[in-house]
């Protein structure tokens, strides 16, 4: 069991680093303290009466985790999975879920002070973003892991599903 | 104790000692309550244990339970020593009863993380005062008839233990109250740096004259703590004694040398000891669900291997020798692991004994109770879901079922009120039964009742008498009209129903008027792993309990009929069975949408039989259950899944929940 020195010396060393990875033609980061692991996209059982960007669950080494389509939790349109779709493996709040994505960048630092607050354009446009880091000329859209997995749209669907 | 984690490893250990040490304790005084008496090895057991408690709890910090220990410990010292003393063994269980009850909350209270702040103090009172009363009668009868003799006594300490100077006094101290004279070797404990060493080389030795017998005398002095090995030699007259005193030094060596019956003895205690500890270990639930885990993957990592697409059809001996090898081992481990889940349901019962003891108690009932099949081994998880409830349903036999003794005597029942609890296997289920033989289920009364709080459904003479008994498992249902301090609070039947229900078991309540009640719980054997049924809808896999499966079969198209509401049904050997489509139900894509493509199920849960249609059946195979991930149950609970599972080739299939489906099916 780690001590607390131990803890926050592991948060030092992950602090500022993010995983990027690609949707369409926008890159996103994600902090690396979320991230387990990537794999490969593996056959996919459905589950019913879910949302759409829940696309079923795998055996992940015994360990039967779900799966989101991040494409469709952000609303855009749904491509056919091919040889780069990957699987980020990411633990938030004792929450195993993998994330499928276009395909899967490289690990990046980004200070704190390279990093923005997006801009407030509608009220819920920016719920999945925690800000923008600007790296070299690219700009990567940082996401809160939190809001991501935040079931309030699964609340809305159930309720939709009540009402049909 | 400074450093946090370790603090809490400690705690965790005192928590789960002292629980252990409490229920023996309790299970010991109930047995002795029985016999009426305290025999000498209770007497030592009772006393051990107390022992542990007051020594562990002292260490801990915890006060209070410590001094309560200290308090029973003293009355059970008495009893020791004074063999011959009247015991009032009533009033001693009570005492011990209530001493235990208080160290149970207090225990449930530091495993809150709450202080254990509960007052003792008037209990102490009590004891102390019961012990003074005991002692005045009975303390000049046993010292004239003991008469004082001589021993000389070899303690050794157990390598490594430290301080042997610092044990050794504590020794001395404890035998002082015990023995009107004393010398010992090395003389000087305290002051003399090199007592240690002695003791460490030549044992540390005692001649003593005391009241005490050999056998107490050994008695008191196993309780020393690192205590390697132990050796009395009675000295024949007091001359000895007096010699020794000139000689310390060489009968240091003969009292070394010297073995007796008595120190064989103690080892053979000592040994037996040991074996108990060896037997049992307790392992972390977390660790052994990992292990399972693991265990369930090899499973499949072999089937994987053995039945690899690369080596299929081919003609490899050695390879094939060498896989039926892993096949074999795999699944002897597979059993094994199974087999570690499974505790018997001795302990869970035996609890029952203190709560018909209370209960008999408080209501003037005179009661027994009766175990049958406690060796009946269940997977821990049901041995948690059934404790509450087997709680609840011996209270309310006891309180609502059997009579006081004088009705029974007026309706000439001569037999003893009797609960009987009885435990069997029946196919994949364990079948738990509560039994009494009172006075029955009034069907009049349940219906008036259920009448009265708007529970019938259905017109009163349509109800079976099965069915209106088991009223009496709906909320809000209580027939006593007096709410007493055990039950009758109009919650408890409906929970027991709830709580059975929520691991897939059933409650059932039968009764005969006049001559008693007995409420089934049906429980399946393991939570873990089920026979289940594999069938295909669309690309989905889905299992079904083979248990509940009656027949598959593909009907001809005059069988299927259609109500004007659209409903479809199927008619079977004359009976008309609804029709479910799994692929409508689970809104999925199938590949056979006409019935003439895919194959019925006949299913039946809880007596409602109805027809799934699926694509096609894949076979039969013993599941693991693994639940769904939370997230998945978080965003929207699926009622007709009751989980999933792992197949042979690493796919998931889902698992159908037919309690839900059969709600919607059998309508």
């Amino acid at each position: 069991m780690p001590t607390d020195s131990e803890l926050e010396l592991e948060e030092d060393t992950q602090k500022g680093k993010y995983l990027t990875f690609s949707l369409g033609s926008e890159d996103y980061g994600l902090e690396i303290r979320f991230v387990t692991e990537i794999i490969k996209l593996q056959p996919i059982t459905e589950i019913p009466e879910m949302p759409d960007y829940i696309k079923g669950i795998i055996n992940l080494r015994g360990k039967i985790i779900p799966l989101m389509d991040v494409r469709l939790r952000f609303k855009k349109t749904e491509i056919t999975y091919n040889d780069r779709t990957c699987v980020i493996v990411i633990d938030i709040d004792e929450v195993t879920i993998g994330l499928i994505v276009d395909s899967v960048s490289e690990v990046l630092s980004i200070p704190d002070e390279e990093i923005v607050l997006p801009p407030d354009l509608k009220k819920d446009s920016n719920r999945y973003i925690s800000g923008i880091g600007k790296v070299g000329g690219d700009v990567k859209l940082l996401i809160d892991g939190m809001k991501l997995l935040s079931d309030d749209d699964a609340l809305l669907v159930e309720k939709m599903g009540e009402r049909g | 104790m400074t450093n946090p984690i370790d603090h809490e490893s400690m705690l965790d250990m005192y928590l789960f000692e002292t629980n252990q040490n409490l229920e023996q304790l309790e299970q010991l005084i109930l047995a002795s309550e029985k016999k009426n008496t305290f025999d000498r090895d209770d007497i030592n057991d009772i006393f051990r244990i107390m022992h542990t408690i007051k020594g562990s709890s002292a260490m801990m910090n915890y006060q209070m339970i410590s001094d309560l220990a200290h308090a029973l410990e003293d009355v059970f010292f008495y009893f020791r020593e004074n063999s011959t003393a009247l015991i009032d063994y009533e009033s001693v269980s009570d005492l011990m009863f209530d001493g235990i009850d208080f160290m149970k909350q207090e225990i449930e209270k530091i495993e809150r993380k709450d202080p254990p702040d509960g007052e003792a103090t008037e209990l102490l009172g009590t004891i102390q005062f019961f012990l003074e009363r005991l002692k005045i009668p009975n303390n000049e009868e046993v010292s004239s008839t003991l008469v004082p003799a001589y021993y000389s006594v070899n303690l050794r300490y157990q390598e490594g233990c430290e301080m042997e100077n610092i044990r050794a006094f504590s020794v001395i101290h404890n035998l002082k109250e015990h023995c009107s004279s004393m010398i010992h070797l090395p003389e000087d404990l305290t002051s003399d740096p090199k007592a240690a060493e002695i003791i460490r080389q030549q044992g540390f030795t005692i001649h003593v004259q005391t009241d005490l017998s050999a056998k107490e005398l050994e008695d008191l002095l196993q309780q020393t703590i690192y205590l390697d090995q132990l050796t009395i030699q009675p000295e024949t007259d007091e001359t000895t004694f007096n010699r020794f005193e000139d000689t310390k030094p060489t009968e240091v060596k003969t009292s070394n040398t010297s073995c007796d019956v008595i120190p064989q003895k103690s080892q053979e205690v000592n040994e037996t000891h040991q074996i108990i500890a060896q037997t049992y270990i307790s392992v972390n639930v977390e660790k052994l669900d990992k292990f399972m885990d693991l265990v369930g993957e090899l499973v499949i990592a072999e089937a994987m291997v053995s039945n690899n697409p690369d080596i299929v059809g081919r003609d490899l001996q050695n390879f094939a020798r060498a896989s039926r090898q892993l096949q074999k081992i795999t699944s002897e481990l597979q059993d094994i692991a199974m087999s570690i889940r499974m505790v018997p349901l001795e302990a869970t019962f035996k609890k029952m004994h203190r709560i018909v003891r209370d209960m008999s108690k408080k209501l003037a009932k005179k009661v027994d109770l009766q175990i049958i099949g406690e060796t009946i081994e269940v997977d821990k998880n049901i041995i948690d879901h059934i404790a509450d409830p087997l709680m609840h349903l011996v209270r309310n036999a006891i309180d609502h079922g059997l009579e006081t003794q004088d009705e029974r005597t007026k309706k000439g029942k001569t037999e003893p009120a009797t609960i009987t609890l009885e435990a069997k296997n029946e196919g994949s289920d364990v079948l738990i039964l509560v039994r009494d033989n009172g006075r029955g289920l009034d069907k009049e009364k349940i219906l008036q009742k259920a009448r009265h709080n708007q529970l019938l459904h259905k017109p009163e003479e349509d109800y079976t008498e099965r069915e209106i008994f088991n009223l009496i498992l709906l909320p809000g249902f209580s027939t006593n009209e007096q709410v007493t301090e055990f039950s009758g609070r109009g919650v408890g039947m409906d929970v027991v129903s709830k709580n059975i229900e929520s691991v897939g078991g059933a409650v059932v309540v039968d009764s005969v008027y006049e001559v008693g009640t007995t409420i089934t719980l049906k429980m399946p054997l393991t939570l873990a792993i089920i026979d289940g049924m594999n069938i295909r809808v669309g690309r989905s896999i889905y299992t079904i309990p083979t248990t509940a499966i009656k027949e598959s079969f593909r009907p001809s198209p005059k069988q299927i009929v259609n109500d004007p509401d659209g409903n479809e049904m199927v008619m079977v050997r004359g009976n008309c069975y609804a029709i479910l489509r799994l692929h409508q139900l689970f809104k999925a894509k199938a590949d056979a949408t006409t019935f003439d493509q895919g194959i019925f199920l006949m299913v039946e849960y809880e007596g409602e039989v109805f027809c799934l249609f699926a694509d096609e059946l894949l076979g039969k195979q013993q599941i693991v259950v693994k639940s769904l991930p939370n997230y998945i149950k978080k965003i929207r609970s699926i009622h007709y899944l009751a989980g999933c599972t792992l197949l042979g080739d690493g796919s998931i299939s889902l698992i159908l929940n037919l309690a839900a489906i059969s709600q919607k099916g059998g309508r």
